[in-house]
């Protein structure tokens, strides 16, 4: 009881008209007190790493050196292809999954159970050393050639890590349109609607809603998880750093110029996977829309109470 | 009547698992009639009119609607009939439209889009020409101020009526309704039965699984009571309804009416 009224109060103090009295607002001491622990934390980190035998001109120079922007590029592609194939192996299979007939039922379940109860990082050894098993590929008539011309670095990265995520991506889809509600289905069904229609048209749109955060969460963590494609040789921008200081011995600074792009992708991504999670909780709440991150800066230091 | 009825149900079975919930139930509506029925909870009503439209796939059994025979094709040999895939019932039911008691508006899109989908989409029907027809059926609806609004900013009664659009916009022959004022407020009802009222008049053939008992009597031509998975008698609103012959409907009805 007296925590609600202190909520209330809380919550109504600022400009509140209360005739004939003064209010005092709550002060929040501990949100003070760690907020200035954290400040000095952060400061003394930001001290030593300004302190230490980082030769910041270095990291200055080397962060737009070529190889390291094309590494970037690699980077990036892997991430987009990788999800890409991630996403439409996984809806894919997340469809076969629902399905009524056993044999495409247990086929996405097998493939789903392999590729998702193996690391990731040996999948990537196993696509690049596939030659081993399948020396030669081809579709008879069509073409032919040897597996090592034709899974480069690159490519056994892309296929690594496009079929390992589309064994996650799937659980994600799976997940996503067994929440939308059955009666949703039905009256597609009896609109005469076909099945693929009703699957793309009501039942996958509904589902964004519960697929789109950890999909945002996944694209961010496979931008990160290309880094492993560095041990097979694929030429993204933690091998081409490494190239350097395996040459001029600047290992930190190196490691800082990668991070710092890595930082710089993750932020425009973290944006970019906002907005359109905004965009597609259409019609899904009669609540109004969170505020975006600009207006809750906007917010914070216009009504200036938030810290104490 | 000698003319073909619209609808045949014929010996239609369905069960759960062990669970027999319609026991060899036939029944047949002409074109242009109200059918109300009735019956306790968990009798199977539901279940019945799911099967109509294959929503529900009978264990045994044959529906007509018009010359088809819902989830099979007819062969050269009158004998045989061949069951057919999932599309074909697909467009098996695009003659047949269905009503719910919980509405189910697609929620990601707005009124006219959810009236518009499927003709669109199934029909083939261009935007110019679906959009018109939403909105003669909206002011047909009382809704036509509301055609922007996605379902969630409309009350329940709207969006029934929104929902009883939607299906209109197929231009089925058949129409079914399961309970589709029991999840409204009181004050609702009355909205939803008064479009229904008037479709009824306007000739459309109906199927209603109901609770309003005042419903069946005044706008049914025919009353079926249902109880245990079988139809225990039917007759004509004043037949059943004031002089039931069984037992069970006796009781069913001293239950509702009370
Ligand atoms: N999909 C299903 N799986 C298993 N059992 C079901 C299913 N659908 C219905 N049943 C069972 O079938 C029986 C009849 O259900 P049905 O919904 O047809 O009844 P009803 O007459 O419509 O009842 P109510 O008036 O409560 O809507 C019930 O016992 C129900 O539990
Ligand atoms: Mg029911």
């Amino acid at each position: 009881m007296t925590r609600d009224s202190a909520a209330t109060v809380d919550n109504m103090t600022t400009d509140a008209a209360k005739p004939g009295y003064r209010v005092i607002p709550v002060r929040h001491w501990g949100r003070l007190a760690a907020g200035i622990v954290t400040v000095a934390l952060l400061a003394s980190i930001v001290v030593s790493f300004a302190r230490a035998e980082i030769d910041w001109s270095v990291v200055g120079q080397y962060f737009t050196y070529h190889t390291i922007l094309t590494g970037f590029m690699v980077t990036i592609v892997l991430t987009v292809v990788a999800m890409v194939i991630g996403i439409l192996l996984g809806v894919l299979v997340a469809v076969m999954r629902l399905s009524s007939n056993p044999v495409v039922s247990g086929i996405a379940w097998l493939y789903v159970w392999i590729f998702r109860g193996t690391p990731v990082y040996l999948q990537l050894l196993l696509w690049f050393n596939i030659a081993l098993i399948f020396p030669h590929v081809g579709i008879p008539g069509v073409f032919s050639g040897r597996t090592v011309d034709l899974v480069t670095p690159f490519v056994a990265a892309i296929l690594g890590l496009g079929l390992n995520q589309g064994a996650y991506t799937s659980e994600v889809v799976r997940a996503g349109i067994l929440s939308v509600d059955e009666g949703q289905g039905e009256a597609a069904k009896a609109l005469g609607l076909p099945s693929g229609a009703l699957m793309r048209t009501v039942i996958l749109p509904q589902a964004m809603r519960v697929i789109l955060p950890p999909i945002g969460n996944e694209t961010i963590g496979m931008l990160k998880t290309t880094s492993l494609a560095s041990a097979i040789g694929a030429s993204e921008v933690l091998n081409e750093s490494q190239h350097i200081y395996l040459v001029n011995n600047m290992i930190m600074e190196l490691l800082l110029v990668s991070a710092i792009w890595y930082l710089i992708a993750v932020s425009i991504l973290s944006i970019i996977q906002y907005y359109i999670e905004r965009r597609f909780a259409k019609g899904g709440s009669s609540k109004a829309l969170p505020l975006t991150p600009w207006q809750k800066i906007v917010w914070f230091f216009t009504t200036r109470r938030s810290l104490a | 009547m000698n003319t073909q009825p619209l609808v045949r149900v014929e010996g239609l079975h369905k069960s759960f698992g062990p669970q027999e919930v319609l026991k060899g139930v036939s029944m047949e509506v002409h074109s242009g009639e109200v059918v109300c029925i009735l019956g306790p909870s968990g009798s199977g009503k539901s279940t019945l009119l799911r099967c109509i439209n294959f929503i529900e796939e009978p264990t045994a059994g044959l529906i007509f609607v018009g010359d088809e025979i819902i989830g099979h094709r007819r062969t050269p040999d009158a004998a045989v009939l061949q069951q057919v895939r999932e599309s074909e019932i697909a467009r098996q039911r695009q003659d047949i439209g269905m009503v719910f008691q919980k509405f189910n508006l697609f929620p990601h899109m707005t009124v006219l889009e959810n009236i518009t989908h499927a003709p669109r989409l199934v029909k083939h029907i261009a935007a110019g020409p679906a959009k018109a027809t939403a909105m003669d059926l909206l002011e047909k609806v009382g809704l036509a101020n509301r055609a922007g609004a996605y379902p969630r900013q409309l009350s329940g009664g709207q969006q029934q009526r929104v929902a009883i659009a939607r299906a209109l916009a197929m231009e089925p022959k058949l129409v079914l309704f399961d309970e589709p004022t029991s999840a409204l407020d009181p004050e609702l009802v009355g909205d939803v039965l008064e479009v229904m009222k008037d479709l009824a008049t306007g000739g459309l053939t109906m199927i209603v699984v109901t609770h309003e008992i005042g419903f069946a009597r005044e706008v049914a031509d025919r009353v079926i009571f249902v109880d245990d998975g079988v139809i225990v008698e039917q007759g004509t609103p004043a037949e059943v309804l004031d002089t039931p012959s069984h037992e069970r409907t006796k009781a069913f009805l001293s239950r509702v009416l009370s």
